[in-house]
């Protein structure tokens, strides 16, 4: 009060009134903090019920058979062999497939077309395409590749999430090429170097981690997809080649999880609980990665 | 870069054969990639539209508001998916909005600063999970809860309400379009927190810093300095979950209860574009008028969601890149 009293020439502040003049606005803000920090204790919790629901009730039916036997019958101890390869094989390819396309597009825009019109359309479309429904990715590959040839095959679930990952991939390509100085493009060009040498040899090592980040979290995104799988590879209880129907783990919940059969739902829990914790694995990892980049 | 290519003509350099046609094939190369995105969303539009072309023909512009979906005798509509898509987004914006602000307005502002890092990680591997895994959980654990015990008791209070009463009326059966709205919420709620903690970081520190030298608290500076400046950019982040919304298939599928029917109160059960083209496309033939009229739906959802997300961009670009 003292000191208020000597820094200030004013005549003296009343303590009780300047107390009461904040008390409003501070009870206010007390209670909107209150409310924010309730705000983010409720969506810690939604994750903590999802991860704990799946451990609850998905290691139980963790055993060995999961990961040796093929789906099968209900009743008749199957496991999930099939859809586990189907995944891996689907995701992988569909991430070859649309890695290359995204990388050369997100150097388009970083390098070609930073401020031209076109560069900008592509931009928007690729925007567009990165949250666009992903049902509607897998009816326009049925469309194109299912219908035509007869039948639903593992080449035509590859596509559909190829389509997937392309914008995932164009934005951190695009968003990591644009981070590297200009000095080291400048460096580059001042020693004679054509501009593709540039791109290729310069730009791509620097944004090394940032790009690999991005074909990360497409691989993540890709490996729990179902709505598209369902119109392209269709799902497949037994084994099948890229040819034909082809099992896959999200699809294999889907028909699980709904079944009336106690043994298939459980399994459909540890199909649920191998991809989710095998998404989130991806998903930090790639953090990491781009953490130690940085 | 034309600068630069003209010194190294100007100093005699030895003559590089091949150096610019590596070049334009390079160019030619990475424009062609790009063109074949724009290609591939023209492609999506145009063989969605053809697909339901057959529907649209056969129905006309009534498809839009017709609430028949009927496969043995052949008449389809698309008025009540319309209605369920729309109202199921409208309804998850709502509730994850506030959840949402919350989020980002924590992350931002009041976290201390060894918890941020660990809390935006867990906020965002919310949006990593599988939707099918959230149609997994609100089929085993959102859906007994609703039955046992918020839909009761909220009948018991406020059922008999006039006005407001009526929406929350009906069998307790745990599924229905509020059950659905509240796993789409928890869905997107990642989404807009992460774009909103975002753009409330470009923010100028000086500005924040200003408003709390005038004595302003923590909720004051985030109401009169960091929302007006970052407004364009929240709604289009709320635009963003918006277009995330509207296109959720498996979660929704799972508890929206799937009748084709214009739901009265929130507890009723109905469908959504997606879920309906998820359930009935495995019982649909091949070029089937039945086939034809999910594309032509899929047709309309693409519609819907490009408008959204071409909103959210418009809004979100200035925002996030200078």
């Amino acid at each position: 009060m003292s000191a208020t009293t000597l820094s200030s020439p004013g005549p003296a502040r009343d303590a009780r009134v300047f107390a009461q003049l904040g008390a409003g606005r501070h009870r206010t803000n007390a209670i909107v903090e209150g409310l924010c920090i309730a705000a983010t204790a409720v969506g810690l919790l939604f994750l903590a019920s999802i991860l704990f629901t799946l451990l609850y009730r998905g290691i139980g039916g963790l055993s060995l058979t999961v990961f040796t036997t093929a789906t099968k019958a209900a009743g008749s101890n199957g496991g999930l062999l099939n859809a586990i390869v189907g995944s891996i094989v689907q995701t992988l390819l569909g991430a070859a497939i649309g890695t290359p396309i995204g990388l050369l597009v997100g150097t388009y825009l970083a390098e070609y077309a930073q401020r031209t019109a076109l560069g900008n359309a592509v931009r928007f479309v690729s925007d567009i395409l990165l949250s666009a429904p992903s049902i509607l990715v897998g009816l326009f590959v049925y469309q194109i590749a299912v219908a035509p040839f007869g039948g639903f095959s593992g080449i035509a679930g590859c596509l559909a999430l190829a389509v997937i990952v392309i914008p995932i991939v164009v934005r951190t390509t695009e968003d990591m090429l644009s981070l590297i100085p200009a000095t080291l493009r400048e460096a580059v060009i001042g020693l004679g170097a054509p501009k593709w040498k540039m791109i290729v040899l310069v730009c791509y090592r620097a944004a090394r981690e940032g790009i690999a980040t991005g074909i990360l979290l497409a691989v993540a995104r890709i490996a729990g997809e179902t709505a598209p799988l369902l119109f392209t590879s269709l799902g497949n209880l037994g084994w099948g080649g890229l040819g034909g129907p082809m099992a896959s783990l999200p699809v294999a919940i889907y028909q699980y999880a709904g079944s009336a059969y106690e043994d298939w739902v459980q399994l459909a829990w540890v199909g649920a609980l191998l991809i989710t914790f095998g998404v989130l694995a991806i998903n930090i990892a790639a953090r990491l990665l781009l953490r130690r980049s940085n | 870069m034309e600068p630069v290519q003209q010194a190294v003509t100007l100093s005699q350099s030895p003559p590089r054969t091949g150096t610019n046609a590596d070049d334009a094939i390079f160019a030619a190369v990475v424009k062609a990639a790009g063109l074949f995105v724009l290609a591939l969303l023209g492609a999506i539009i145009v063989v969605l539209f053809l697909g339901g072309l057959k529907s649209f023909q056969a129905f006309g512009v009534g498809f839009l508001w017709s609430d028949d979906w009927d496969p043995v005798q052949e008449i389809y509509g698309a008025a009540v998916p319309i209605f369920g898509t729309v109202v199921t987004a409208v309804l998850a914006l709502l509730l994850a909005v506030p959840l949402a602000f919350g989020i980002a307005f924590y992350l931002t502002e009041l976290a201390p600063k060894w918890l941020r890092r660990p809390v935006s990680t867990a906020v965002e591997l919310l949006a990593a999970v599988p939707s099918i895994i959230y149609g997994m959980w609100g089929f085993f654990v959102v859906v007994p809860i609703m039955a046992q015990y918020v839909q009761p008791a909220v009948i018991d209070m406020i059922g008999e309400l006039p006005l407001i009463g009526g929406l929350f009326q009906g069998p307790p059966f745990g599924t229905g379009i509020l059950t659905a709205a509240l796993i789409l919420a928890v869905m997107i709620i990642p989404f807009i927190a992460a774009t909103m903690r975002d753009v409330f970081e470009t923010v100028p520190p000086v500005y924040k810093e200003s408003a709390y030298g005038l004595g302003c608290t923590t909720w004051e500076v985030m109401r009169s300095i960091v929302i007006p400046y970052t407004r364009s950019s929240v709604v289009g982040g709320i635009m963003l979950g918006l277009g995330r919304a509207l296109g959720e298939t498996m979660a929704v599928t799972f508890v929206i209860g799937n009748t084709n029917r214009i739901a009265t109160t929130l507890f009723g059960p109905g469908n959504t574009i997606a879920s309906l083209v998820a359930l009935e496309f495995p019982e649909s033939q091949a070029w089937s008028l039945k086939l034809s009229s999910l594309l032509a739906l899929g047709f309309i959802l693409f519609v819907i969601s490009f408008i959204v997300l071409a909103i959210s961009r418009i809004l979100l670009r200035p925002g996030l890149k200078k």
